[in-house]
């Protein structure tokens, strides 16, 4: 794993020098070969995976069809390539995916040294903890010595660590390569706790033998914010997947879903009229059409139908808008207005 | 009068050491501590299988083509598998994500392949002319019912060309082949390159651009074949058309972009459909690749040596993650803008290429165990190197390397899993992104024993069939 670990760096170091020559005129490349390659996860319930028909669901994917809307007017011009963890980076790099849409963590380390550029926030994550109930355990500052299932690689690991070595606690660490494993490993009771983002543990918990003897800890040791990144240094690709979420989350703060969004067009709001291209070409400073907010919550909903289709309280995560909420109901999603 | 001795009858074995008293007492309690060990044996089979058995068949729920009916199986209390996960997405499993309308492709192209395979694999039961054209009309038939006319015509050709191409080749006599060869040579150059320039501008003006090069190169090689290997047999010339035509029929197939079949990228491609494309390319290129290293690494021109030797070291000390990892990220980093290059074919190249070393090891060892005398008596009736090689060692070879080069092929299917650290979906990547279906979630142990239970069925029909090979060819050795 350190050879690998060795050989991404080297390979993205590498890449960040070679990069230079590849990286220009990104929309102009895209528009060319007449789609959107989309680097995702591939196995994260709510965000990317593919259904039944093998056609691929979740927020992440319908970010990526987002900005392929408001490119192409044709949501399906979005590719999907599943990548790993190790290899999103030099991926993203080497021109071999336009966009990461991975649920990735927004660190330091990722957008600087790595190379990176995320420009947002699409989902706000936190690390928690869940445990058995017969442990009669209430909060994670009882966890001392507990053993704690987790997956390999990720910020995950490293957040625990740093969290029990603040508190002053110890713990085993039991790291699996896949949270599939994980969770059945907890299920069997090899481990006390079960640790990832929360907005992994409820969808882990339906999954186990009897979900309701389960309960998620108040704690979240960590901020997780996952965001969709671009390379460095073509900042006209960059405002344009910037521009699509924050185009996501104004229009729902103005209200204006995929529904509605043709009677709009006749609204007499100036902000919206602005917002949809009627009077307006904005579009045309991103090298897009006048029209491209208006081709995306066409094609795609806004903020909250996304967040409502994949990952809402109907959905088998059925998690609360909570943190990921607007702005105006208290929540951190805020975008800054078109002008 | 002399007395005739007569034997007495010999008395039949004491009754408890006969029939399946006597097995048992054999086999399994021939001494207390056997008798230990076999109680303990029966005690774990029972604690594992009939639980496992319970799971996956009696308990199990076969029917339906919904989730709730796996739920209401389990809040009815049992505890089974829930199979219907499997059958709704039985299609991705198979076909990944190659578009449903296109699938017949794939269909073809393994029902044309699986009709080349049958009297290849098994040559004792088609030797005769007579036989392999009786399993080919039964290729053409089950083509053009299931596929229509065009393809049945292609399956035709394909089928029947191998007798005129075996015809044309007993024109060869032994003293055109012993004598002469320089100026058959010559004239055969001439030959080939006419037959590959007529094919490539009929092809061409047919409308058919993109398959110019590849149909005609096809037919450069099988007009080789014909000049330069005198007397070939029928079998011998379905190999060379499994490798010469069907290749590029499969390549055309499953990419499309001619003949009016829409373009299908390998971005598509994925399930056990991608395991046995990246399996099969593998092992094609793998194996006569390997044999070329072994022989080059034994050969006594340095520069050839020194090629063969550094390759198959520098490949052997990597591991294939890392090779599979600098070929899908690192190469296009060094390649000019604009030039592209399909991601699978740098996978299925990196995987050959990879499979290809260890495999020349092998048949290294298989080089080094044919005695001195076999080469220094195909010296002395002054053959030439490769006629040596092709029809004296390697032969004696190759049936001394067929435990080693299974063993191979056995990795090679089942690494193909790694593709999955490029992005590829295979079988096994399709199964691990089906437990995160928002719909079907909490089926792991479904898709893990479905993924085993497919890779288990081909390792197993390649072990077995590599057995059925050693125990026909090694006469002399057992």
């Amino acid at each position: 794993m350190k050879f690998m670990k060795s050989l991404v760096v080297a390979s993205a170091i590498t890449a960040g020098f070679l990069a230079n020559s590849v990286q220009a005129g990104t929309l102009d490349a895209v528009k060319e070969k007449g789609y959107v390659n989309a680097g995702v996860s591939g196995k994260v319930i709510g965000f990317s995976a593919p259904d039944a028909k093998g056609n691929w669901t979740g927020m992440d994917v319908d970010f990526a069809r987002a900005v392929a809307a408001a490119i192409f007017d044709d949501p399906a011009k979005a590719r999907f390539t599943p990548v790993a963890f190790k290899e999103a980076f030099t991926a993203l790099q080497s021109g071999e995916i336009d966009l990461l849409t991975r649920n990735t963590t927004w660190t330091f380390q990722r957008d600087t040294k790595l190379g990176l550029e995320f420009v947002g926030t699409l989902f706000y994550d936190g690390q928690g903890f869940m445990v058995k109930k017969e442990l009669g355990v209430k909060s994670a500052l009882e966890l001392d010595g507990a053993s704690v299932c987790t997956q390999s690689g990720t910020t995950t690991e490293l957040n625990i660590s740093d969290y029990f070595t603040a508190k002053g606690m110890t713990y085993k660490p039991v790291v699996y390569e896949s949270a599939d494993e994980a969770t059945v490993i907890y299920d069997t009771g090899r481990c006390d706790v079960y640790t990832t983002d929360t907005s992994g543990l409820a969808a882990r918990r339906t999954t186990l033998g009897n979900p309701k003897d389960h309960i998620i800890l108040p704690e979240v040791i960590s901020k997780e914010p996952l965001g969709p990144a671009v390379r460095q240094g073509d900042q006209q690709w960059s405002d344009i997947v910037r521009w699509t979420l924050f185009a996501l989350i104004n229009a729902e703060e103005m209200g204006i879903t995929s529904k509605n969004v043709d009677e709009k067009l006749k609204s007499n709001n100036p902000a919206v009229k602005r917002f949809l291209g009627v009077d307006a070409d904005f579009g045309q400073y991103l090298g897009l059409s006048a029209d491209w907010a208006y081709r995306i919550i066409k094609h795609v909903g806004n903020y909250g139908e996304l967040y409502e289709r994949n990952v809402g309280p109907n959905t088998a995560l059925g998690l609360e808008r909570g943190v990921n909420a607007l702005w105006t109901d208290g929540g951190l999603m805020y975008a800054p207005p078109v002008r | 009068m002399a007395k005739q001795w007569k034997p007495a009858p010999s008395r039949p074995s004491p009754e408890t050491w006969t029939g399946i008293v006597g097995w048992l007492r054999i086999n399994l309690f021939s001494s207390p501590a056997n008798t230990l060990l076999t109680i303990l044996g029966a005690g774990l089979l029972l604690a594992i299988i009939p639980p496992m058995v319970r799971w996956g068949v009696f308990d199990a729920v076969w029917l339906g083509d919904s989730r709730a009916v796996c739920d209401s199986s389990a809040a009815a209390g049992n505890g089974g598998a829930c199979w219907v996960f499997v059958k709704v997405r039985l299609d991705m499993f198979l076909y990944g994500f190659y578009p449903e309308p296109e699938r017949w492709r794939i269909d073809l192209m393994f029902t044309v392949l699986g009709f080349s395979l049958i009297p290849l694999l098994a040559p004792d039961f088609f030797r005769t002319g007579r036989s392999q054209a009786l399993v080919g009309g039964c290729g053409v038939a089950v083509v053009f019912l299931l596929f229509g006319a065009l393809p049945a015509v292609f399956m035709i050709g394909y089928t029947f060309a191998p007798f005129l191409f075996e015809r044309v080749s007993l024109w060869h006599t032994p003293q055109q082949i012993q004598a002469g060869k320089r100026s058959a040579a010559a004239t055969g150059a001439i030959g080939v390159f006419a037959v590959v320039a007529a094919v490539y501008w009929s092809v061409r003006l047919a409308g058919v651009e993109t398959a110019a090069l590849p149909v005609s190169l096809s037919a450069g090689v099988l007009s080789l074949c014909l000049l330069f290997f005198g007397r070939l047999g029928l079998l011998v010339w379905r190999w060379i058309f499994l490798f010469c035509v069907f290749s590029v029929f499969a390549f055309f197939m499953l990419v499309g972009g001619i003949l009016g079949l829409p373009e299908v990228e390998t971005h598509y491609w994925g399930g056990l459909f991608l395991t046995l494309v990246v399996a099969g390319t593998g092992m094609g290129t793998a194996l006569p690749v390997s044999i070329l290293l072994a022989l080059g690494r034994r050969s006594e021109l340095p520069v050839v040596k020194t090629l063969c030797v550094s390759f198959i070291e520098f490949v052997r000390g990597v591991p294939l993650v890392s090779v599979l990892f600098m070929a899908s990220v690192m190469f296009p980093l060094f390649l000019p803008e604009n030039v592209t290059f399909d991601k699978l074919l740098r996978a299925l190249i990196g995987v050959a290429f990879f499979y290809a070393a260890y495999m020349a090891e092998v048949i290294r060892g298989g080089l080094q165990a044919i005695p001195k005398g076999q080469y220094e008596a195909a010296k002395a009736l002054g053959w030439t190197y490769w006629k040596m090689m092709g029809l004296i060692i390697m032969p004696q070879t190759l049936r001394l390397v067929i435990p080693g080069l299974a063993n191979n092929f056995l990795s090679l299917l089942k690494d193909t899993t790694l593709v999955a650290v490029i992005g590829l979906l295979d079988l096994l990547g399709i199964a691990k992104a089906a437990m995160a279906d928002s719909e079907w979630l909490g089926f792991t142990k479904e898709a893990y024993v479905f993924a085993g239970v497919v890779f288990w069925i081909f390792c197993f029909g390649i072990s077995r069939y590599s057995v059925r090979l050693e125990k026909k060819y090694h006469t002399n050795y057992q």
